[in-house]
Protein backbone atom coordinates (compact mmCIF):
# COMPACT_ATOMS: atom_id res chain seq x y z
CA UNK A 1 0.00 0.00 0.00
CA UNK A 2 1.16 3.55 -1.07
CA UNK A 3 1.68 6.20 1.76
CA UNK A 4 -0.88 8.59 0.09
CA UNK A 5 -3.67 7.20 -2.17
CA UNK A 6 -6.75 7.84 -3.64
CA UNK A 7 -8.40 5.09 -4.96
CA UNK A 8 -11.52 4.70 -7.61
CA UNK A 9 -12.32 8.12 -7.01
CA UNK A 10 -15.59 9.43 -8.77
CA UNK A 11 -17.09 12.55 -8.55
CA UNK A 12 -17.44 16.33 -9.57
CA UNK A 13 -18.34 19.81 -8.85
CA UNK A 14 -22.09 20.44 -6.51
CA UNK A 15 -24.81 18.70 -8.23
CA UNK A 16 -23.04 18.66 -11.73
CA UNK A 17 -21.51 16.11 -13.93
CA UNK A 18 -19.09 13.49 -12.89
CA UNK A 19 -15.55 15.45 -13.60
CA UNK A 20 -13.44 12.54 -12.45
CA UNK A 21 -14.36 8.46 -12.70
CA UNK A 22 -12.76 5.79 -10.67
CA UNK A 23 -9.56 7.73 -11.04
CA UNK A 24 -6.47 5.99 -8.70
CA UNK A 25 -3.68 8.34 -7.89
CA UNK A 26 -0.94 6.90 -5.43
CA UNK A 27 2.86 8.54 -4.41
CA UNK A 28 5.30 7.39 -1.85
CA UNK A 29 7.51 9.19 0.27
CA UNK A 30 10.94 10.26 -1.64
CA UNK A 31 8.87 10.00 -4.74
CA UNK A 32 7.59 12.45 -7.47
CA UNK A 33 4.37 11.46 -9.48
CA UNK A 34 3.42 13.52 -12.18
CA UNK A 35 -0.42 13.94 -13.45
CA UNK A 36 -0.63 14.82 -17.14
CA UNK A 37 -3.44 14.49 -19.58
CA UNK A 38 -5.29 17.37 -22.14
CA UNK A 39 -6.78 20.56 -20.48
CA UNK A 40 -9.82 19.70 -18.59
CA UNK A 41 -8.81 16.11 -18.07
CA UNK A 42 -9.82 16.62 -14.63
CA UNK A 43 -6.18 16.65 -13.16
CA UNK A 44 -7.04 19.60 -10.98
CA UNK A 45 -10.20 18.09 -10.27
CA UNK A 46 -8.55 14.85 -9.14
CA UNK A 47 -6.13 17.41 -6.29
CA UNK A 48 -8.63 19.15 -5.01
CA UNK A 49 -10.60 15.69 -4.48
CA UNK A 50 -7.71 13.96 -2.54
CA UNK A 51 -7.18 17.17 -0.56
CA UNK A 52 -10.96 17.20 0.05
CA UNK A 53 -12.61 20.45 -1.51
CA UNK A 54 -14.79 18.45 -3.59
CA UNK A 55 -16.93 15.83 -2.04
CA UNK A 56 -16.67 12.16 -3.59
CA UNK A 57 -19.57 9.91 -4.78
CA UNK A 58 -17.57 7.06 -4.04
CA UNK A 59 -14.14 5.88 -3.50
CA UNK A 60 -11.46 6.23 -0.90
CA UNK A 61 -8.09 8.47 0.14
CA UNK A 62 -5.75 7.31 2.73
CA UNK A 63 -2.67 8.49 4.04
CA UNK A 64 -0.49 6.53 6.32
CA UNK A 65 -2.86 3.61 6.36
CA UNK A 66 -5.12 5.90 7.90
CA UNK A 67 -8.31 6.92 5.83
CA UNK A 68 -9.52 10.54 5.63
CA UNK A 69 -12.19 10.72 3.38
CA UNK A 70 -14.34 12.13 5.81
CA UNK A 71 -11.83 14.42 7.32
CA UNK A 72 -12.26 18.51 5.61
CA UNK A 73 -9.51 20.38 4.30
CA UNK A 74 -8.44 21.85 6.79
CA UNK A 75 -7.69 19.16 8.74
CA UNK A 76 -6.15 16.93 5.74
CA UNK A 77 -3.65 19.93 5.86
CA UNK A 78 -2.94 18.95 9.80
CA UNK A 79 -2.18 15.43 8.92
CA UNK A 80 0.81 16.66 6.84
CA UNK A 81 -0.65 17.32 3.33
CA UNK A 82 0.11 20.36 1.44
CA UNK A 83 -1.34 22.03 -1.22
CA UNK A 84 -0.52 24.34 -3.55
CA UNK A 85 -3.26 25.34 -6.34
CA UNK A 86 -3.32 25.99 -9.87
CA UNK A 87 -4.33 29.41 -9.69
CA UNK A 88 -4.43 32.19 -6.22
CA UNK A 89 -1.65 30.27 -4.75
CA UNK A 90 -0.26 33.35 -2.95
CA UNK A 91 -1.59 35.97 -0.72
CA UNK A 92 -1.06 38.94 -2.74
CA UNK A 93 -1.34 41.70 -0.47
CA UNK A 94 0.98 40.26 1.81
CA UNK A 95 4.30 40.69 2.04
CA UNK A 96 7.04 37.33 0.96
CA UNK A 97 8.00 37.06 4.51
CA UNK A 98 3.62 36.96 5.82
CA UNK A 99 2.79 34.26 3.06
CA UNK A 100 5.62 32.39 4.82
CA UNK A 101 4.18 32.98 8.41
CA UNK A 102 0.59 31.84 7.29
CA UNK A 103 1.47 28.76 5.75
CA UNK A 104 3.04 28.04 9.07
CA UNK A 105 -0.74 28.92 10.70
CA UNK A 106 -0.95 25.83 12.22
CA UNK A 107 2.17 24.93 13.64
CA UNK A 108 2.88 25.68 17.38
CA UNK A 109 6.25 27.79 18.65
CA UNK A 110 8.44 29.11 17.08
CA UNK A 111 8.58 28.36 12.98
CA UNK A 112 11.77 30.99 12.45
CA UNK A 113 13.87 28.20 11.50
CA UNK A 114 11.28 26.82 9.10
CA UNK A 115 11.49 30.16 7.46
CA UNK A 116 15.46 30.13 7.35
CA UNK A 117 15.47 26.52 5.34
CA UNK A 118 13.13 28.10 2.85
CA UNK A 119 15.29 31.22 2.40
CA UNK A 120 18.46 28.63 2.43
CA UNK A 121 16.12 26.79 -0.24
CA UNK A 122 14.92 30.16 -2.26
CA UNK A 123 16.94 32.70 -1.89
CA UNK A 124 15.71 34.81 -3.87
CA UNK A 125 12.83 35.42 -1.28
CA UNK A 126 14.95 36.22 1.73
CA UNK A 127 16.20 39.38 -0.50
CA UNK A 128 12.75 39.87 -1.22
CA UNK A 129 10.98 39.09 1.91
CA UNK A 130 9.45 42.51 2.90
CA UNK A 131 7.69 42.73 -0.78
CA UNK A 132 4.79 42.30 -1.15
CA UNK A 133 3.87 39.43 -3.40
CA UNK A 134 1.68 41.05 -5.59
CA UNK A 135 4.44 42.89 -7.03
CA UNK A 136 6.56 39.95 -7.74
CA UNK A 137 7.45 38.19 -11.18
CA UNK A 138 5.58 35.07 -11.81
CA UNK A 139 8.62 32.80 -11.49
CA UNK A 140 8.97 34.63 -8.16
CA UNK A 141 5.88 34.27 -7.04
CA UNK A 142 5.20 30.34 -7.56
CA UNK A 143 8.37 30.10 -5.31
CA UNK A 144 6.44 32.03 -2.59
CA UNK A 145 3.36 29.26 -3.19
CA UNK A 146 5.78 26.65 -2.66
CA UNK A 147 7.70 27.85 0.14
CA UNK A 148 3.86 28.66 1.71
CA UNK A 149 3.02 25.01 1.60
CA UNK A 150 6.45 23.96 2.76
CA UNK A 151 6.22 25.45 5.66
CA UNK A 152 4.20 23.09 7.83
CA UNK A 153 6.71 20.48 6.82
CA UNK A 154 3.92 18.29 5.03
CA UNK A 155 4.66 14.92 4.35
CA UNK A 156 2.79 15.24 1.09
CA UNK A 157 2.94 18.09 -1.33
CA UNK A 158 0.56 18.54 -3.94
CA UNK A 159 1.40 20.87 -6.92
CA UNK A 160 -0.82 22.08 -9.70
CA UNK A 161 1.02 23.25 -12.47
CA UNK A 162 4.23 24.80 -10.14
CA UNK A 163 5.89 25.70 -13.46
CA UNK A 164 3.02 27.90 -14.89
CA UNK A 165 3.91 30.80 -16.92
CA UNK A 166 7.36 30.99 -15.74
CA UNK A 167 10.50 30.87 -18.44
CA UNK A 168 12.53 27.72 -19.17
CA UNK A 169 15.62 28.46 -17.17
CA UNK A 170 12.97 29.41 -13.82
CA UNK A 171 11.56 25.98 -14.41
CA UNK A 172 14.76 24.37 -14.54
CA UNK A 173 15.58 26.07 -11.15
CA UNK A 174 11.52 25.70 -9.88
CA UNK A 175 12.40 21.46 -10.99
CA UNK A 176 15.74 21.47 -8.83
CA UNK A 177 13.68 22.81 -5.73
CA UNK A 178 11.15 20.27 -6.26
CA UNK A 179 14.07 17.69 -6.68
CA UNK A 180 15.32 18.84 -3.49
CA UNK A 181 12.15 18.72 -1.38
CA UNK A 182 11.70 15.54 -2.87
CA UNK A 183 14.98 14.48 -0.88
CA UNK A 184 13.81 15.37 2.48
CA UNK A 185 11.38 12.42 2.15
CA UNK A 186 8.81 14.12 1.10
CA UNK A 187 5.95 12.52 -1.47
CA UNK A 188 5.48 14.98 -4.28
CA UNK A 189 1.83 15.05 -6.67
CA UNK A 190 2.07 17.03 -9.47
CA UNK A 191 0.25 18.29 -12.20
CA UNK A 192 2.04 19.56 -15.07
CA UNK A 193 1.82 20.92 -19.08
CA UNK A 194 5.32 21.14 -19.50
CA UNK A 195 4.91 16.83 -19.68
CA UNK A 196 8.42 15.77 -20.90
CA UNK A 197 10.60 17.61 -17.87
CA UNK A 198 8.00 16.86 -15.96
CA UNK A 199 8.35 13.07 -16.51
CA UNK A 200 12.48 13.36 -16.81
CA UNK A 201 12.23 14.36 -13.19
CA UNK A 202 9.28 11.99 -12.00
CA UNK A 203 9.76 9.09 -10.54
CA UNK A 204 5.88 7.82 -11.69
CA UNK A 205 3.25 9.47 -14.19
CA UNK A 206 -0.31 9.19 -14.80
CA UNK A 207 -1.72 10.36 -18.18
CA UNK A 208 -5.66 11.18 -17.52
CA UNK A 209 -7.96 11.71 -20.03
CA UNK A 210 -12.00 12.55 -19.45
CA UNK A 211 -11.37 12.20 -15.86
CA UNK A 212 -9.98 8.63 -15.73
CA UNK A 213 -6.93 6.78 -15.54
CA UNK A 214 -5.62 6.33 -19.50
CA UNK A 215 -1.67 5.42 -18.92
CA UNK A 216 0.52 4.88 -15.92
CA UNK A 217 3.86 3.39 -15.27
CA UNK A 218 7.47 5.05 -14.54
CA UNK A 219 8.19 8.03 -16.06
CA UNK A 220 10.85 6.54 -18.50
CA UNK A 221 8.67 3.79 -19.41
CA UNK A 222 5.45 6.70 -20.28
CA UNK A 223 8.34 9.31 -21.91
CA UNK A 224 9.23 6.33 -24.25
CA UNK A 225 5.39 4.73 -24.70
CA UNK A 226 4.82 5.68 -28.75
CA UNK A 227 1.00 6.04 -27.83
CA UNK A 228 1.43 8.63 -24.87
CA UNK A 229 4.34 9.86 -27.29
CA UNK A 230 2.20 10.52 -30.10
CA UNK A 231 -0.96 12.16 -28.09
CA UNK A 232 0.24 14.09 -25.03
CA UNK A 233 4.44 15.06 -25.68
CA UNK A 234 3.38 16.53 -29.33
CA UNK A 235 5.75 13.61 -31.41
CA UNK B 1 -1.02 90.42 13.02
CA UNK B 2 -4.03 90.08 10.65
CA UNK B 3 -1.86 87.48 9.02
CA UNK B 4 -1.87 85.58 12.43
CA UNK B 5 -5.06 86.18 13.23
CA UNK B 6 -5.94 84.42 9.57
CA UNK B 7 -4.38 81.40 10.72
CA UNK B 8 -6.52 81.18 14.00
CA UNK B 9 -9.82 82.11 12.27
CA UNK B 10 -9.08 78.76 9.61
CA UNK B 11 -7.24 76.27 12.88
CA UNK B 12 -10.54 77.52 14.76
CA UNK B 13 -12.97 76.84 12.12
CA UNK B 14 -11.36 74.63 9.56
CA UNK B 15 -8.58 72.74 11.15
CA UNK B 16 -9.78 71.51 14.75
CA UNK B 17 -13.33 70.49 13.78
CA UNK B 18 -12.17 68.73 10.29
CA UNK B 19 -9.19 66.91 12.25
CA UNK B 20 -12.31 65.78 14.87
CA UNK B 21 -15.14 65.16 12.75
CA UNK B 22 -12.50 63.04 10.13
CA UNK B 23 -11.74 61.09 13.13
CA UNK B 24 -15.26 60.03 14.32
CA UNK B 25 -15.60 59.44 10.15
CA UNK B 26 -12.13 57.16 10.16
CA UNK B 27 -13.37 55.00 12.69
CA UNK B 28 -16.73 54.36 11.34
CA UNK B 29 -14.93 53.78 7.59
CA UNK B 30 -13.18 51.45 9.31
CA UNK B 31 -15.84 49.11 10.47
CA UNK B 32 -17.36 49.15 7.39
CA UNK B 33 -14.36 48.38 5.11
CA UNK B 34 -13.22 45.53 7.83
CA UNK B 35 -16.66 44.02 7.34
CA UNK B 36 -16.77 44.40 3.71
CA UNK B 37 -13.03 42.80 3.13
CA UNK B 38 -13.85 39.85 5.49
CA UNK B 39 -17.63 39.20 5.38
CA UNK B 40 -17.32 40.47 2.00
CA UNK B 41 -20.86 42.43 2.05
CA UNK B 42 -21.36 46.44 2.00
CA UNK B 43 -23.14 46.62 5.70
CA UNK B 44 -26.01 49.10 5.68
CA UNK B 45 -26.66 48.87 9.25
CA UNK B 46 -22.92 50.69 9.81
CA UNK B 47 -25.09 54.18 10.69
CA UNK B 48 -27.22 52.62 13.03
CA UNK B 49 -25.03 50.04 15.14
CA UNK B 50 -23.07 52.94 15.87
CA UNK B 51 -26.31 54.68 17.45
CA UNK B 52 -26.63 51.39 19.22
CA UNK B 53 -23.25 51.48 20.67
CA UNK B 54 -23.94 55.40 21.65
CA UNK B 55 -26.94 54.42 23.44
CA UNK B 56 -26.07 51.75 25.59
CA UNK B 57 -22.98 54.14 26.67
CA UNK B 58 -25.92 57.12 27.29
CA UNK B 59 -27.60 54.57 29.46
CA UNK B 60 -24.57 53.54 31.53
CA UNK B 61 -23.53 57.19 31.39
CA UNK B 62 -26.86 57.87 33.27
CA UNK B 63 -26.84 55.10 35.77
CA UNK B 64 -23.60 55.80 36.65
CA UNK B 65 -24.63 59.52 37.02
CA UNK B 66 -27.87 58.55 39.17
CA UNK B 67 -25.04 56.63 41.50
CA UNK B 68 -22.92 59.45 41.96
CA UNK B 69 -19.91 58.19 39.55
CA UNK B 70 -18.09 60.52 37.56
CA UNK B 71 -14.76 61.43 36.13
CA UNK B 72 -14.30 65.14 37.41
CA UNK B 73 -13.05 67.01 34.70
CA UNK B 74 -13.69 64.14 32.20
CA UNK B 75 -17.23 63.06 30.64
CA UNK B 76 -18.90 60.40 32.40
CA UNK B 77 -19.10 58.27 29.59
CA UNK B 78 -15.62 57.76 29.21
CA UNK B 79 -16.42 55.07 31.76
CA UNK B 80 -19.44 53.91 30.34
CA UNK B 81 -17.86 52.96 27.30
CA UNK B 82 -16.01 49.54 28.11
CA UNK B 83 -19.14 48.53 29.50
CA UNK B 84 -20.77 49.56 26.00
CA UNK B 85 -18.19 47.64 23.85
CA UNK B 86 -18.88 44.54 25.75
CA UNK B 87 -22.67 44.92 25.11
CA UNK B 88 -22.22 45.64 21.61
CA UNK B 89 -19.53 42.68 20.77
CA UNK B 90 -22.48 40.66 22.05
CA UNK B 91 -25.26 42.48 20.08
CA UNK B 92 -23.17 41.89 16.89
CA UNK B 93 -22.14 37.91 17.81
CA UNK B 94 -25.66 37.85 17.95
CA UNK B 95 -26.91 39.65 14.76
CA UNK B 96 -24.59 37.56 13.22
CA UNK B 97 -25.11 34.16 14.90
CA UNK B 98 -29.01 34.68 14.09
CA UNK B 99 -28.66 36.43 10.94
CA UNK B 100 -25.64 37.17 8.78
CA UNK B 101 -23.97 33.44 9.57
CA UNK B 102 -27.40 31.80 7.51
CA UNK B 103 -26.26 33.86 4.23
CA UNK B 104 -23.05 33.11 4.83
CA UNK B 105 -23.19 29.75 5.42
CA UNK B 106 -24.97 29.33 2.35
CA UNK B 107 -22.46 31.26 0.59
CA UNK B 108 -25.11 33.87 -0.83
CA UNK B 109 -24.05 36.16 -3.23
CA UNK B 110 -22.80 39.58 -1.79
CA UNK B 111 -25.79 41.53 -2.85
CA UNK B 112 -27.66 39.78 -0.97
CA UNK B 113 -25.77 40.25 2.23
CA UNK B 114 -26.58 43.68 1.66
CA UNK B 115 -29.84 44.17 1.66
CA UNK B 116 -29.90 41.18 4.80
CA UNK B 117 -28.13 44.05 6.35
CA UNK B 118 -30.58 47.11 5.55
CA UNK B 119 -32.70 44.61 7.21
CA UNK B 120 -30.48 44.74 10.46
CA UNK B 121 -30.57 48.53 10.15
CA UNK B 122 -34.37 48.43 10.29
CA UNK B 123 -34.43 46.70 13.15
CA UNK B 124 -31.85 48.23 14.79
CA UNK B 125 -33.26 51.88 14.05
CA UNK B 126 -36.73 51.02 15.65
CA UNK B 127 -35.18 49.34 18.76
CA UNK B 128 -32.88 52.31 19.24
CA UNK B 129 -36.24 54.77 18.94
CA UNK B 130 -38.03 52.18 21.14
CA UNK B 131 -35.61 52.55 23.99
CA UNK B 132 -34.41 55.98 23.97
CA UNK B 133 -36.63 58.38 21.60
CA UNK B 134 -35.36 59.91 18.02
CA UNK B 135 -34.71 63.64 20.01
CA UNK B 136 -31.39 64.67 20.55
CA UNK B 137 -29.65 64.17 23.42
CA UNK B 138 -26.52 65.49 25.15
CA UNK B 139 -24.64 63.32 27.70
CA UNK B 140 -21.48 65.48 27.81
CA UNK B 141 -20.54 66.51 31.17
CA UNK B 142 -17.41 67.54 33.02
CA UNK B 143 -15.03 70.32 31.84
CA UNK B 144 -16.43 71.60 28.48
CA UNK B 145 -13.20 73.60 27.22
CA UNK B 146 -10.11 73.18 26.97
CA UNK B 147 -9.31 76.69 25.62
CA UNK B 148 -11.90 79.16 25.39
CA UNK B 149 -12.13 81.67 22.74
CA UNK B 150 -12.03 84.27 25.71
CA UNK B 151 -9.21 83.29 27.17
CA UNK B 152 -7.20 82.48 24.11
CA UNK B 153 -7.51 86.60 22.75
CA UNK B 154 -6.68 87.44 26.24
CA UNK B 155 -3.67 85.31 26.11
CA UNK B 156 -2.43 86.04 22.87
CA UNK B 157 -4.16 89.62 22.59
CA UNK B 158 -5.24 88.82 18.99
CA UNK B 159 -8.54 89.38 17.48
CA UNK B 160 -9.97 86.10 16.73
CA UNK B 161 -9.92 83.29 19.53
CA UNK B 162 -9.27 79.95 19.60
CA UNK B 163 -11.61 77.33 21.33
CA UNK B 164 -10.58 73.83 21.73
CA UNK B 165 -13.06 71.76 23.18
CA UNK B 166 -12.16 68.77 25.91
CA UNK B 167 -14.17 66.61 23.22
CA UNK B 168 -12.48 67.48 20.40
CA UNK B 169 -9.28 66.44 21.91
CA UNK B 170 -10.46 63.34 23.39
CA UNK B 171 -11.77 62.13 19.87
CA UNK B 172 -8.38 62.84 18.57
CA UNK B 173 -6.59 61.57 21.19
CA UNK B 174 -8.84 58.32 21.33
CA UNK B 175 -9.18 57.56 17.50
CA UNK B 176 -5.70 57.59 17.51
CA UNK B 177 -4.58 55.30 20.09
CA UNK B 178 -7.39 53.06 19.41
CA UNK B 179 -6.53 53.16 15.61
CA UNK B 180 -2.73 52.45 16.46
CA UNK B 181 -3.53 49.35 18.46
CA UNK B 182 -5.85 48.28 15.72
CA UNK B 183 -2.92 48.17 12.55
CA UNK B 184 -0.24 46.78 14.98
CA UNK B 185 -3.00 44.12 16.15
CA UNK B 186 -3.20 43.82 11.81
CA UNK B 187 0.05 43.72 11.44
CA UNK B 188 2.36 42.49 13.70
CA UNK B 189 -0.07 39.62 15.75
CA UNK B 190 -0.63 36.29 14.05
CA UNK B 191 -4.44 36.41 14.71
CA UNK B 192 -4.05 39.68 13.08
CA UNK B 193 -2.23 38.51 9.74
CA UNK B 194 -4.66 35.43 9.62
CA UNK B 195 -7.76 38.25 9.12
CA UNK B 196 -5.91 39.83 6.52
CA UNK B 197 -4.90 35.83 4.84
CA UNK B 198 -8.63 35.63 4.66
CA UNK B 199 -9.36 38.75 3.44
CA UNK B 200 -6.90 38.65 0.60
CA UNK B 201 -7.38 34.85 -0.63
CA UNK B 202 -10.34 33.10 1.31
CA UNK B 203 -9.14 29.81 -0.64
CA UNK B 204 -5.68 29.77 0.47
CA UNK B 205 -6.63 30.71 3.93
CA UNK B 206 -8.58 27.44 4.14
CA UNK B 207 -6.06 25.57 2.92
CA UNK B 208 -3.45 26.83 5.27
CA UNK B 209 -5.44 25.76 8.10
CA UNK B 210 -6.79 29.33 9.12
CA UNK B 211 -10.30 28.93 10.72
CA UNK B 212 -13.06 30.89 9.07
CA UNK B 213 -15.17 30.84 12.09
CA UNK B 214 -12.49 32.66 14.44
CA UNK B 215 -11.37 35.37 12.14
CA UNK B 216 -15.67 36.61 11.79
CA UNK B 217 -15.86 35.94 15.25
CA UNK B 218 -12.95 38.60 15.85
CA UNK B 219 -13.82 40.75 12.98
CA UNK B 220 -17.33 41.50 14.34
CA UNK B 221 -15.91 41.71 17.90
CA UNK B 222 -13.63 44.88 16.34
CA UNK B 223 -16.56 45.78 14.37
CA UNK B 224 -18.44 46.05 18.04
CA UNK B 225 -15.37 48.31 19.31
CA UNK B 226 -15.44 50.71 16.38
CA UNK B 227 -18.96 51.20 16.11
CA UNK B 228 -19.48 52.00 19.59
CA UNK B 229 -16.44 54.12 20.17
CA UNK B 230 -16.48 55.89 17.10
CA UNK B 231 -20.22 56.65 17.92
CA UNK B 232 -19.87 57.60 21.32
CA UNK B 233 -17.57 60.42 20.51
CA UNK B 234 -19.42 61.52 18.11
CA UNK B 235 -22.33 61.61 20.52
CA UNK B 236 -19.93 63.46 22.92
CA UNK B 237 -18.56 66.05 20.52
CA UNK B 238 -21.82 67.04 18.52
CA UNK B 239 -24.81 65.03 19.89
CA UNK B 240 -26.84 61.88 20.33
CA UNK B 241 -29.93 61.99 17.43
CA UNK B 242 -30.36 58.61 16.11
CA UNK B 243 -31.23 60.14 12.96
CA UNK B 244 -27.54 61.87 12.29
CA UNK B 245 -26.25 58.58 12.76
CA UNK B 246 -28.56 57.14 9.47
CA UNK B 247 -27.12 60.27 7.72
CA UNK B 248 -23.21 59.83 8.32
CA UNK B 249 -23.43 56.79 6.51
CA UNK B 250 -23.29 58.32 3.31
CA UNK B 251 -19.48 60.52 4.09
CA UNK B 252 -18.86 57.56 5.99
CA UNK B 253 -19.03 54.96 3.01
CA UNK B 254 -17.59 57.67 1.31
CA UNK B 255 -14.45 57.75 3.55
CA UNK B 256 -14.44 53.58 2.85
CA UNK B 257 -14.42 53.90 -0.92
CA UNK B 258 -12.25 57.19 -1.39
CA UNK B 259 -9.41 54.80 0.60
CA UNK B 260 -9.95 51.75 -1.30
CA UNK B 261 -12.66 49.90 -0.15
CA UNK B 262 -11.30 46.74 1.96
CA UNK B 263 -7.97 48.63 3.15
CA UNK B 264 -8.23 49.68 6.63
CA UNK B 265 -5.41 52.32 6.59
CA UNK B 266 -6.77 53.90 3.45
CA UNK B 267 -10.60 53.90 5.33
CA UNK B 268 -8.49 55.86 7.86
CA UNK B 269 -6.77 58.85 5.94
CA UNK B 270 -10.42 58.58 3.60
CA UNK B 271 -11.98 60.16 7.04
CA UNK B 272 -10.09 62.97 7.09
CA UNK B 273 -10.17 63.53 3.29
CA UNK B 274 -13.91 63.63 3.33
CA UNK B 275 -14.13 65.61 6.74
CA UNK B 276 -11.67 68.50 5.56
CA UNK B 277 -13.07 68.47 2.03
CA UNK B 278 -16.76 68.87 3.46
CA UNK B 279 -15.83 71.41 5.86
CA UNK B 280 -13.60 73.57 3.21
CA UNK B 281 -15.99 73.92 0.69
CA UNK B 282 -19.02 74.37 3.37
CA UNK B 283 -16.94 76.85 5.38
CA UNK B 284 -17.56 80.62 4.65
CA UNK B 285 -14.12 82.60 3.82
CA UNK B 286 -15.28 86.26 3.74
CA UNK B 287 -13.69 87.19 6.94
CA UNK B 288 -10.55 85.17 6.39
CA UNK B 289 -10.31 87.65 3.64
CA UNK B 290 -11.01 90.45 5.38
CA UNK B 291 -7.84 89.86 7.29
CA UNK B 292 -5.31 89.03 4.71
CA UNK B 293 -6.74 91.52 1.60
CA UNK B 294 -6.43 95.24 1.85
CA UNK B 295 -9.25 96.90 2.97
CA UNK B 296 -10.30 97.81 -0.82
CA UNK B 297 -10.58 94.55 -2.03
CA UNK B 298 -12.43 93.12 0.81
CA UNK B 299 -15.34 90.60 -0.18
CA UNK B 300 -18.80 91.46 -0.57
CA UNK B 301 -20.30 88.23 -0.22
CA UNK B 302 -20.02 85.31 2.23
CA UNK B 303 -17.39 83.27 0.00
CA UNK B 304 -18.94 80.30 0.58
CA UNK B 305 -18.63 77.90 -2.00
CA UNK B 306 -21.54 75.89 -0.66
CA UNK B 307 -24.40 76.18 1.98
CA UNK B 308 -23.82 73.90 5.14
CA UNK B 309 -27.23 72.39 4.12
CA UNK B 310 -25.61 70.93 1.11
CA UNK B 311 -22.59 69.76 2.74
CA UNK B 312 -23.89 65.56 2.32
CA UNK B 313 -23.43 66.24 -1.60
CA UNK B 314 -19.89 66.83 -0.88
CA UNK B 315 -19.54 63.63 0.35
CA UNK B 316 -21.72 62.01 -2.66
CA UNK B 317 -19.42 64.06 -5.58
CA UNK B 318 -16.30 62.70 -4.30
CA UNK B 319 -17.89 59.37 -4.02
CA UNK B 320 -19.24 59.94 -7.59
CA UNK B 321 -15.94 61.17 -8.75
CA UNK B 322 -13.46 58.56 -7.16
CA UNK B 323 -15.78 55.42 -8.16
CA UNK B 324 -15.60 56.84 -11.60
CA UNK B 325 -11.83 57.69 -11.66
CA UNK B 326 -10.30 55.47 -8.88
CA UNK B 327 -12.52 52.61 -8.01
CA UNK B 328 -10.02 51.26 -6.36
CA UNK B 329 -9.23 54.36 -4.09
CA UNK B 330 -6.86 56.83 -3.80
CA UNK B 331 -4.36 55.42 -1.61
CA UNK B 332 -1.84 52.82 -2.68
CA UNK B 333 -0.97 50.12 -0.55
CA UNK B 334 -2.11 46.81 1.31
CA UNK B 335 -5.92 45.93 1.48
CA UNK B 336 -6.63 44.03 4.65
N1 LIG C 1 -15.23 25.02 -9.87
C1 LIG C 1 -15.75 24.31 -10.88
N2 LIG C 1 -17.09 24.16 -10.99
C2 LIG C 1 -17.64 23.43 -11.99
N3 LIG C 1 -16.93 22.81 -12.92
C3 LIG C 1 -15.60 22.90 -12.88
C4 LIG C 1 -14.93 23.66 -11.85
N4 LIG C 1 -13.60 23.58 -12.04
C5 LIG C 1 -13.44 22.81 -13.13
N5 LIG C 1 -14.62 22.38 -13.64
C6 LIG C 1 -14.81 21.54 -14.81
O1 LIG C 1 -14.16 20.31 -14.57
C7 LIG C 1 -13.51 19.86 -15.74
C8 LIG C 1 -12.09 19.50 -15.42
O2 LIG C 1 -11.42 20.65 -14.95
P1 LIG C 1 -9.98 20.60 -14.30
O3 LIG C 1 -9.69 21.95 -13.78
O4 LIG C 1 -9.89 19.47 -13.37
O5 LIG C 1 -9.09 20.31 -15.59
P2 LIG C 1 -7.52 20.19 -15.70
O6 LIG C 1 -7.24 18.81 -16.14
O7 LIG C 1 -6.86 20.64 -14.47
O8 LIG C 1 -7.25 21.17 -16.90
P3 LIG C 1 -6.08 22.24 -17.12
O9 LIG C 1 -4.93 21.50 -17.68
O10 LIG C 1 -6.66 23.17 -18.12
O11 LIG C 1 -5.78 22.89 -15.81
C9 LIG C 1 -13.63 20.96 -16.78
O12 LIG C 1 -14.60 20.56 -17.73
C10 LIG C 1 -14.13 22.15 -16.02
O13 LIG C 1 -15.07 22.86 -16.77
MG1 LIG D 1 -5.80 22.30 -13.90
Amino acid sequence: MAFFEGVKMTGGYGTGPDIINSCSINVNRGEIVSILGPNGAGKSTAMKALLGLINLKSGSIAINGKDISKLSPQDRVREGISFVPQTKNVFAGMSVEENLEMGAYLREGDYQNIIDEIYELFPILKEKRNQLVGELSGGQRQQVALGRALMIKPSVLMLDEPTAGVSPIVMDELFDHIIKVKRTNVAILMVEQNAKQALNISDRGYVLVTGENRYSGTGKELLNDPRVRSSFLGG
Amino acid sequence: MDFLNAIILLLNYIFVPALTYGSQLALGAIFVTIIYGILRFANFATGDMMAFGTMVTILITWYFQSIGISLGVLPTALLAIPFAIFFMIGYMLFVDKFVFRYYRVNKSPPVQLAMVSIGVMFVTQAVVRIIIGPSDRRFFDGEKFIIKAGEFKEMTGLNEGLAIKSSQVLTIFITLILVSILFWFLNKTKTGKSMRAYSDNEDLALLSGIDPKRVVMITWIIAGILATIGGALYGLDKSFKPFTYFNNMLPIFAAAIVGGIGNPFGAFLGGYVIAFSEIFITYAYKKFFMYILPESMEPETLVQLLSTDYKFAVSFSILVIVLLYRPNGIFKGKVL
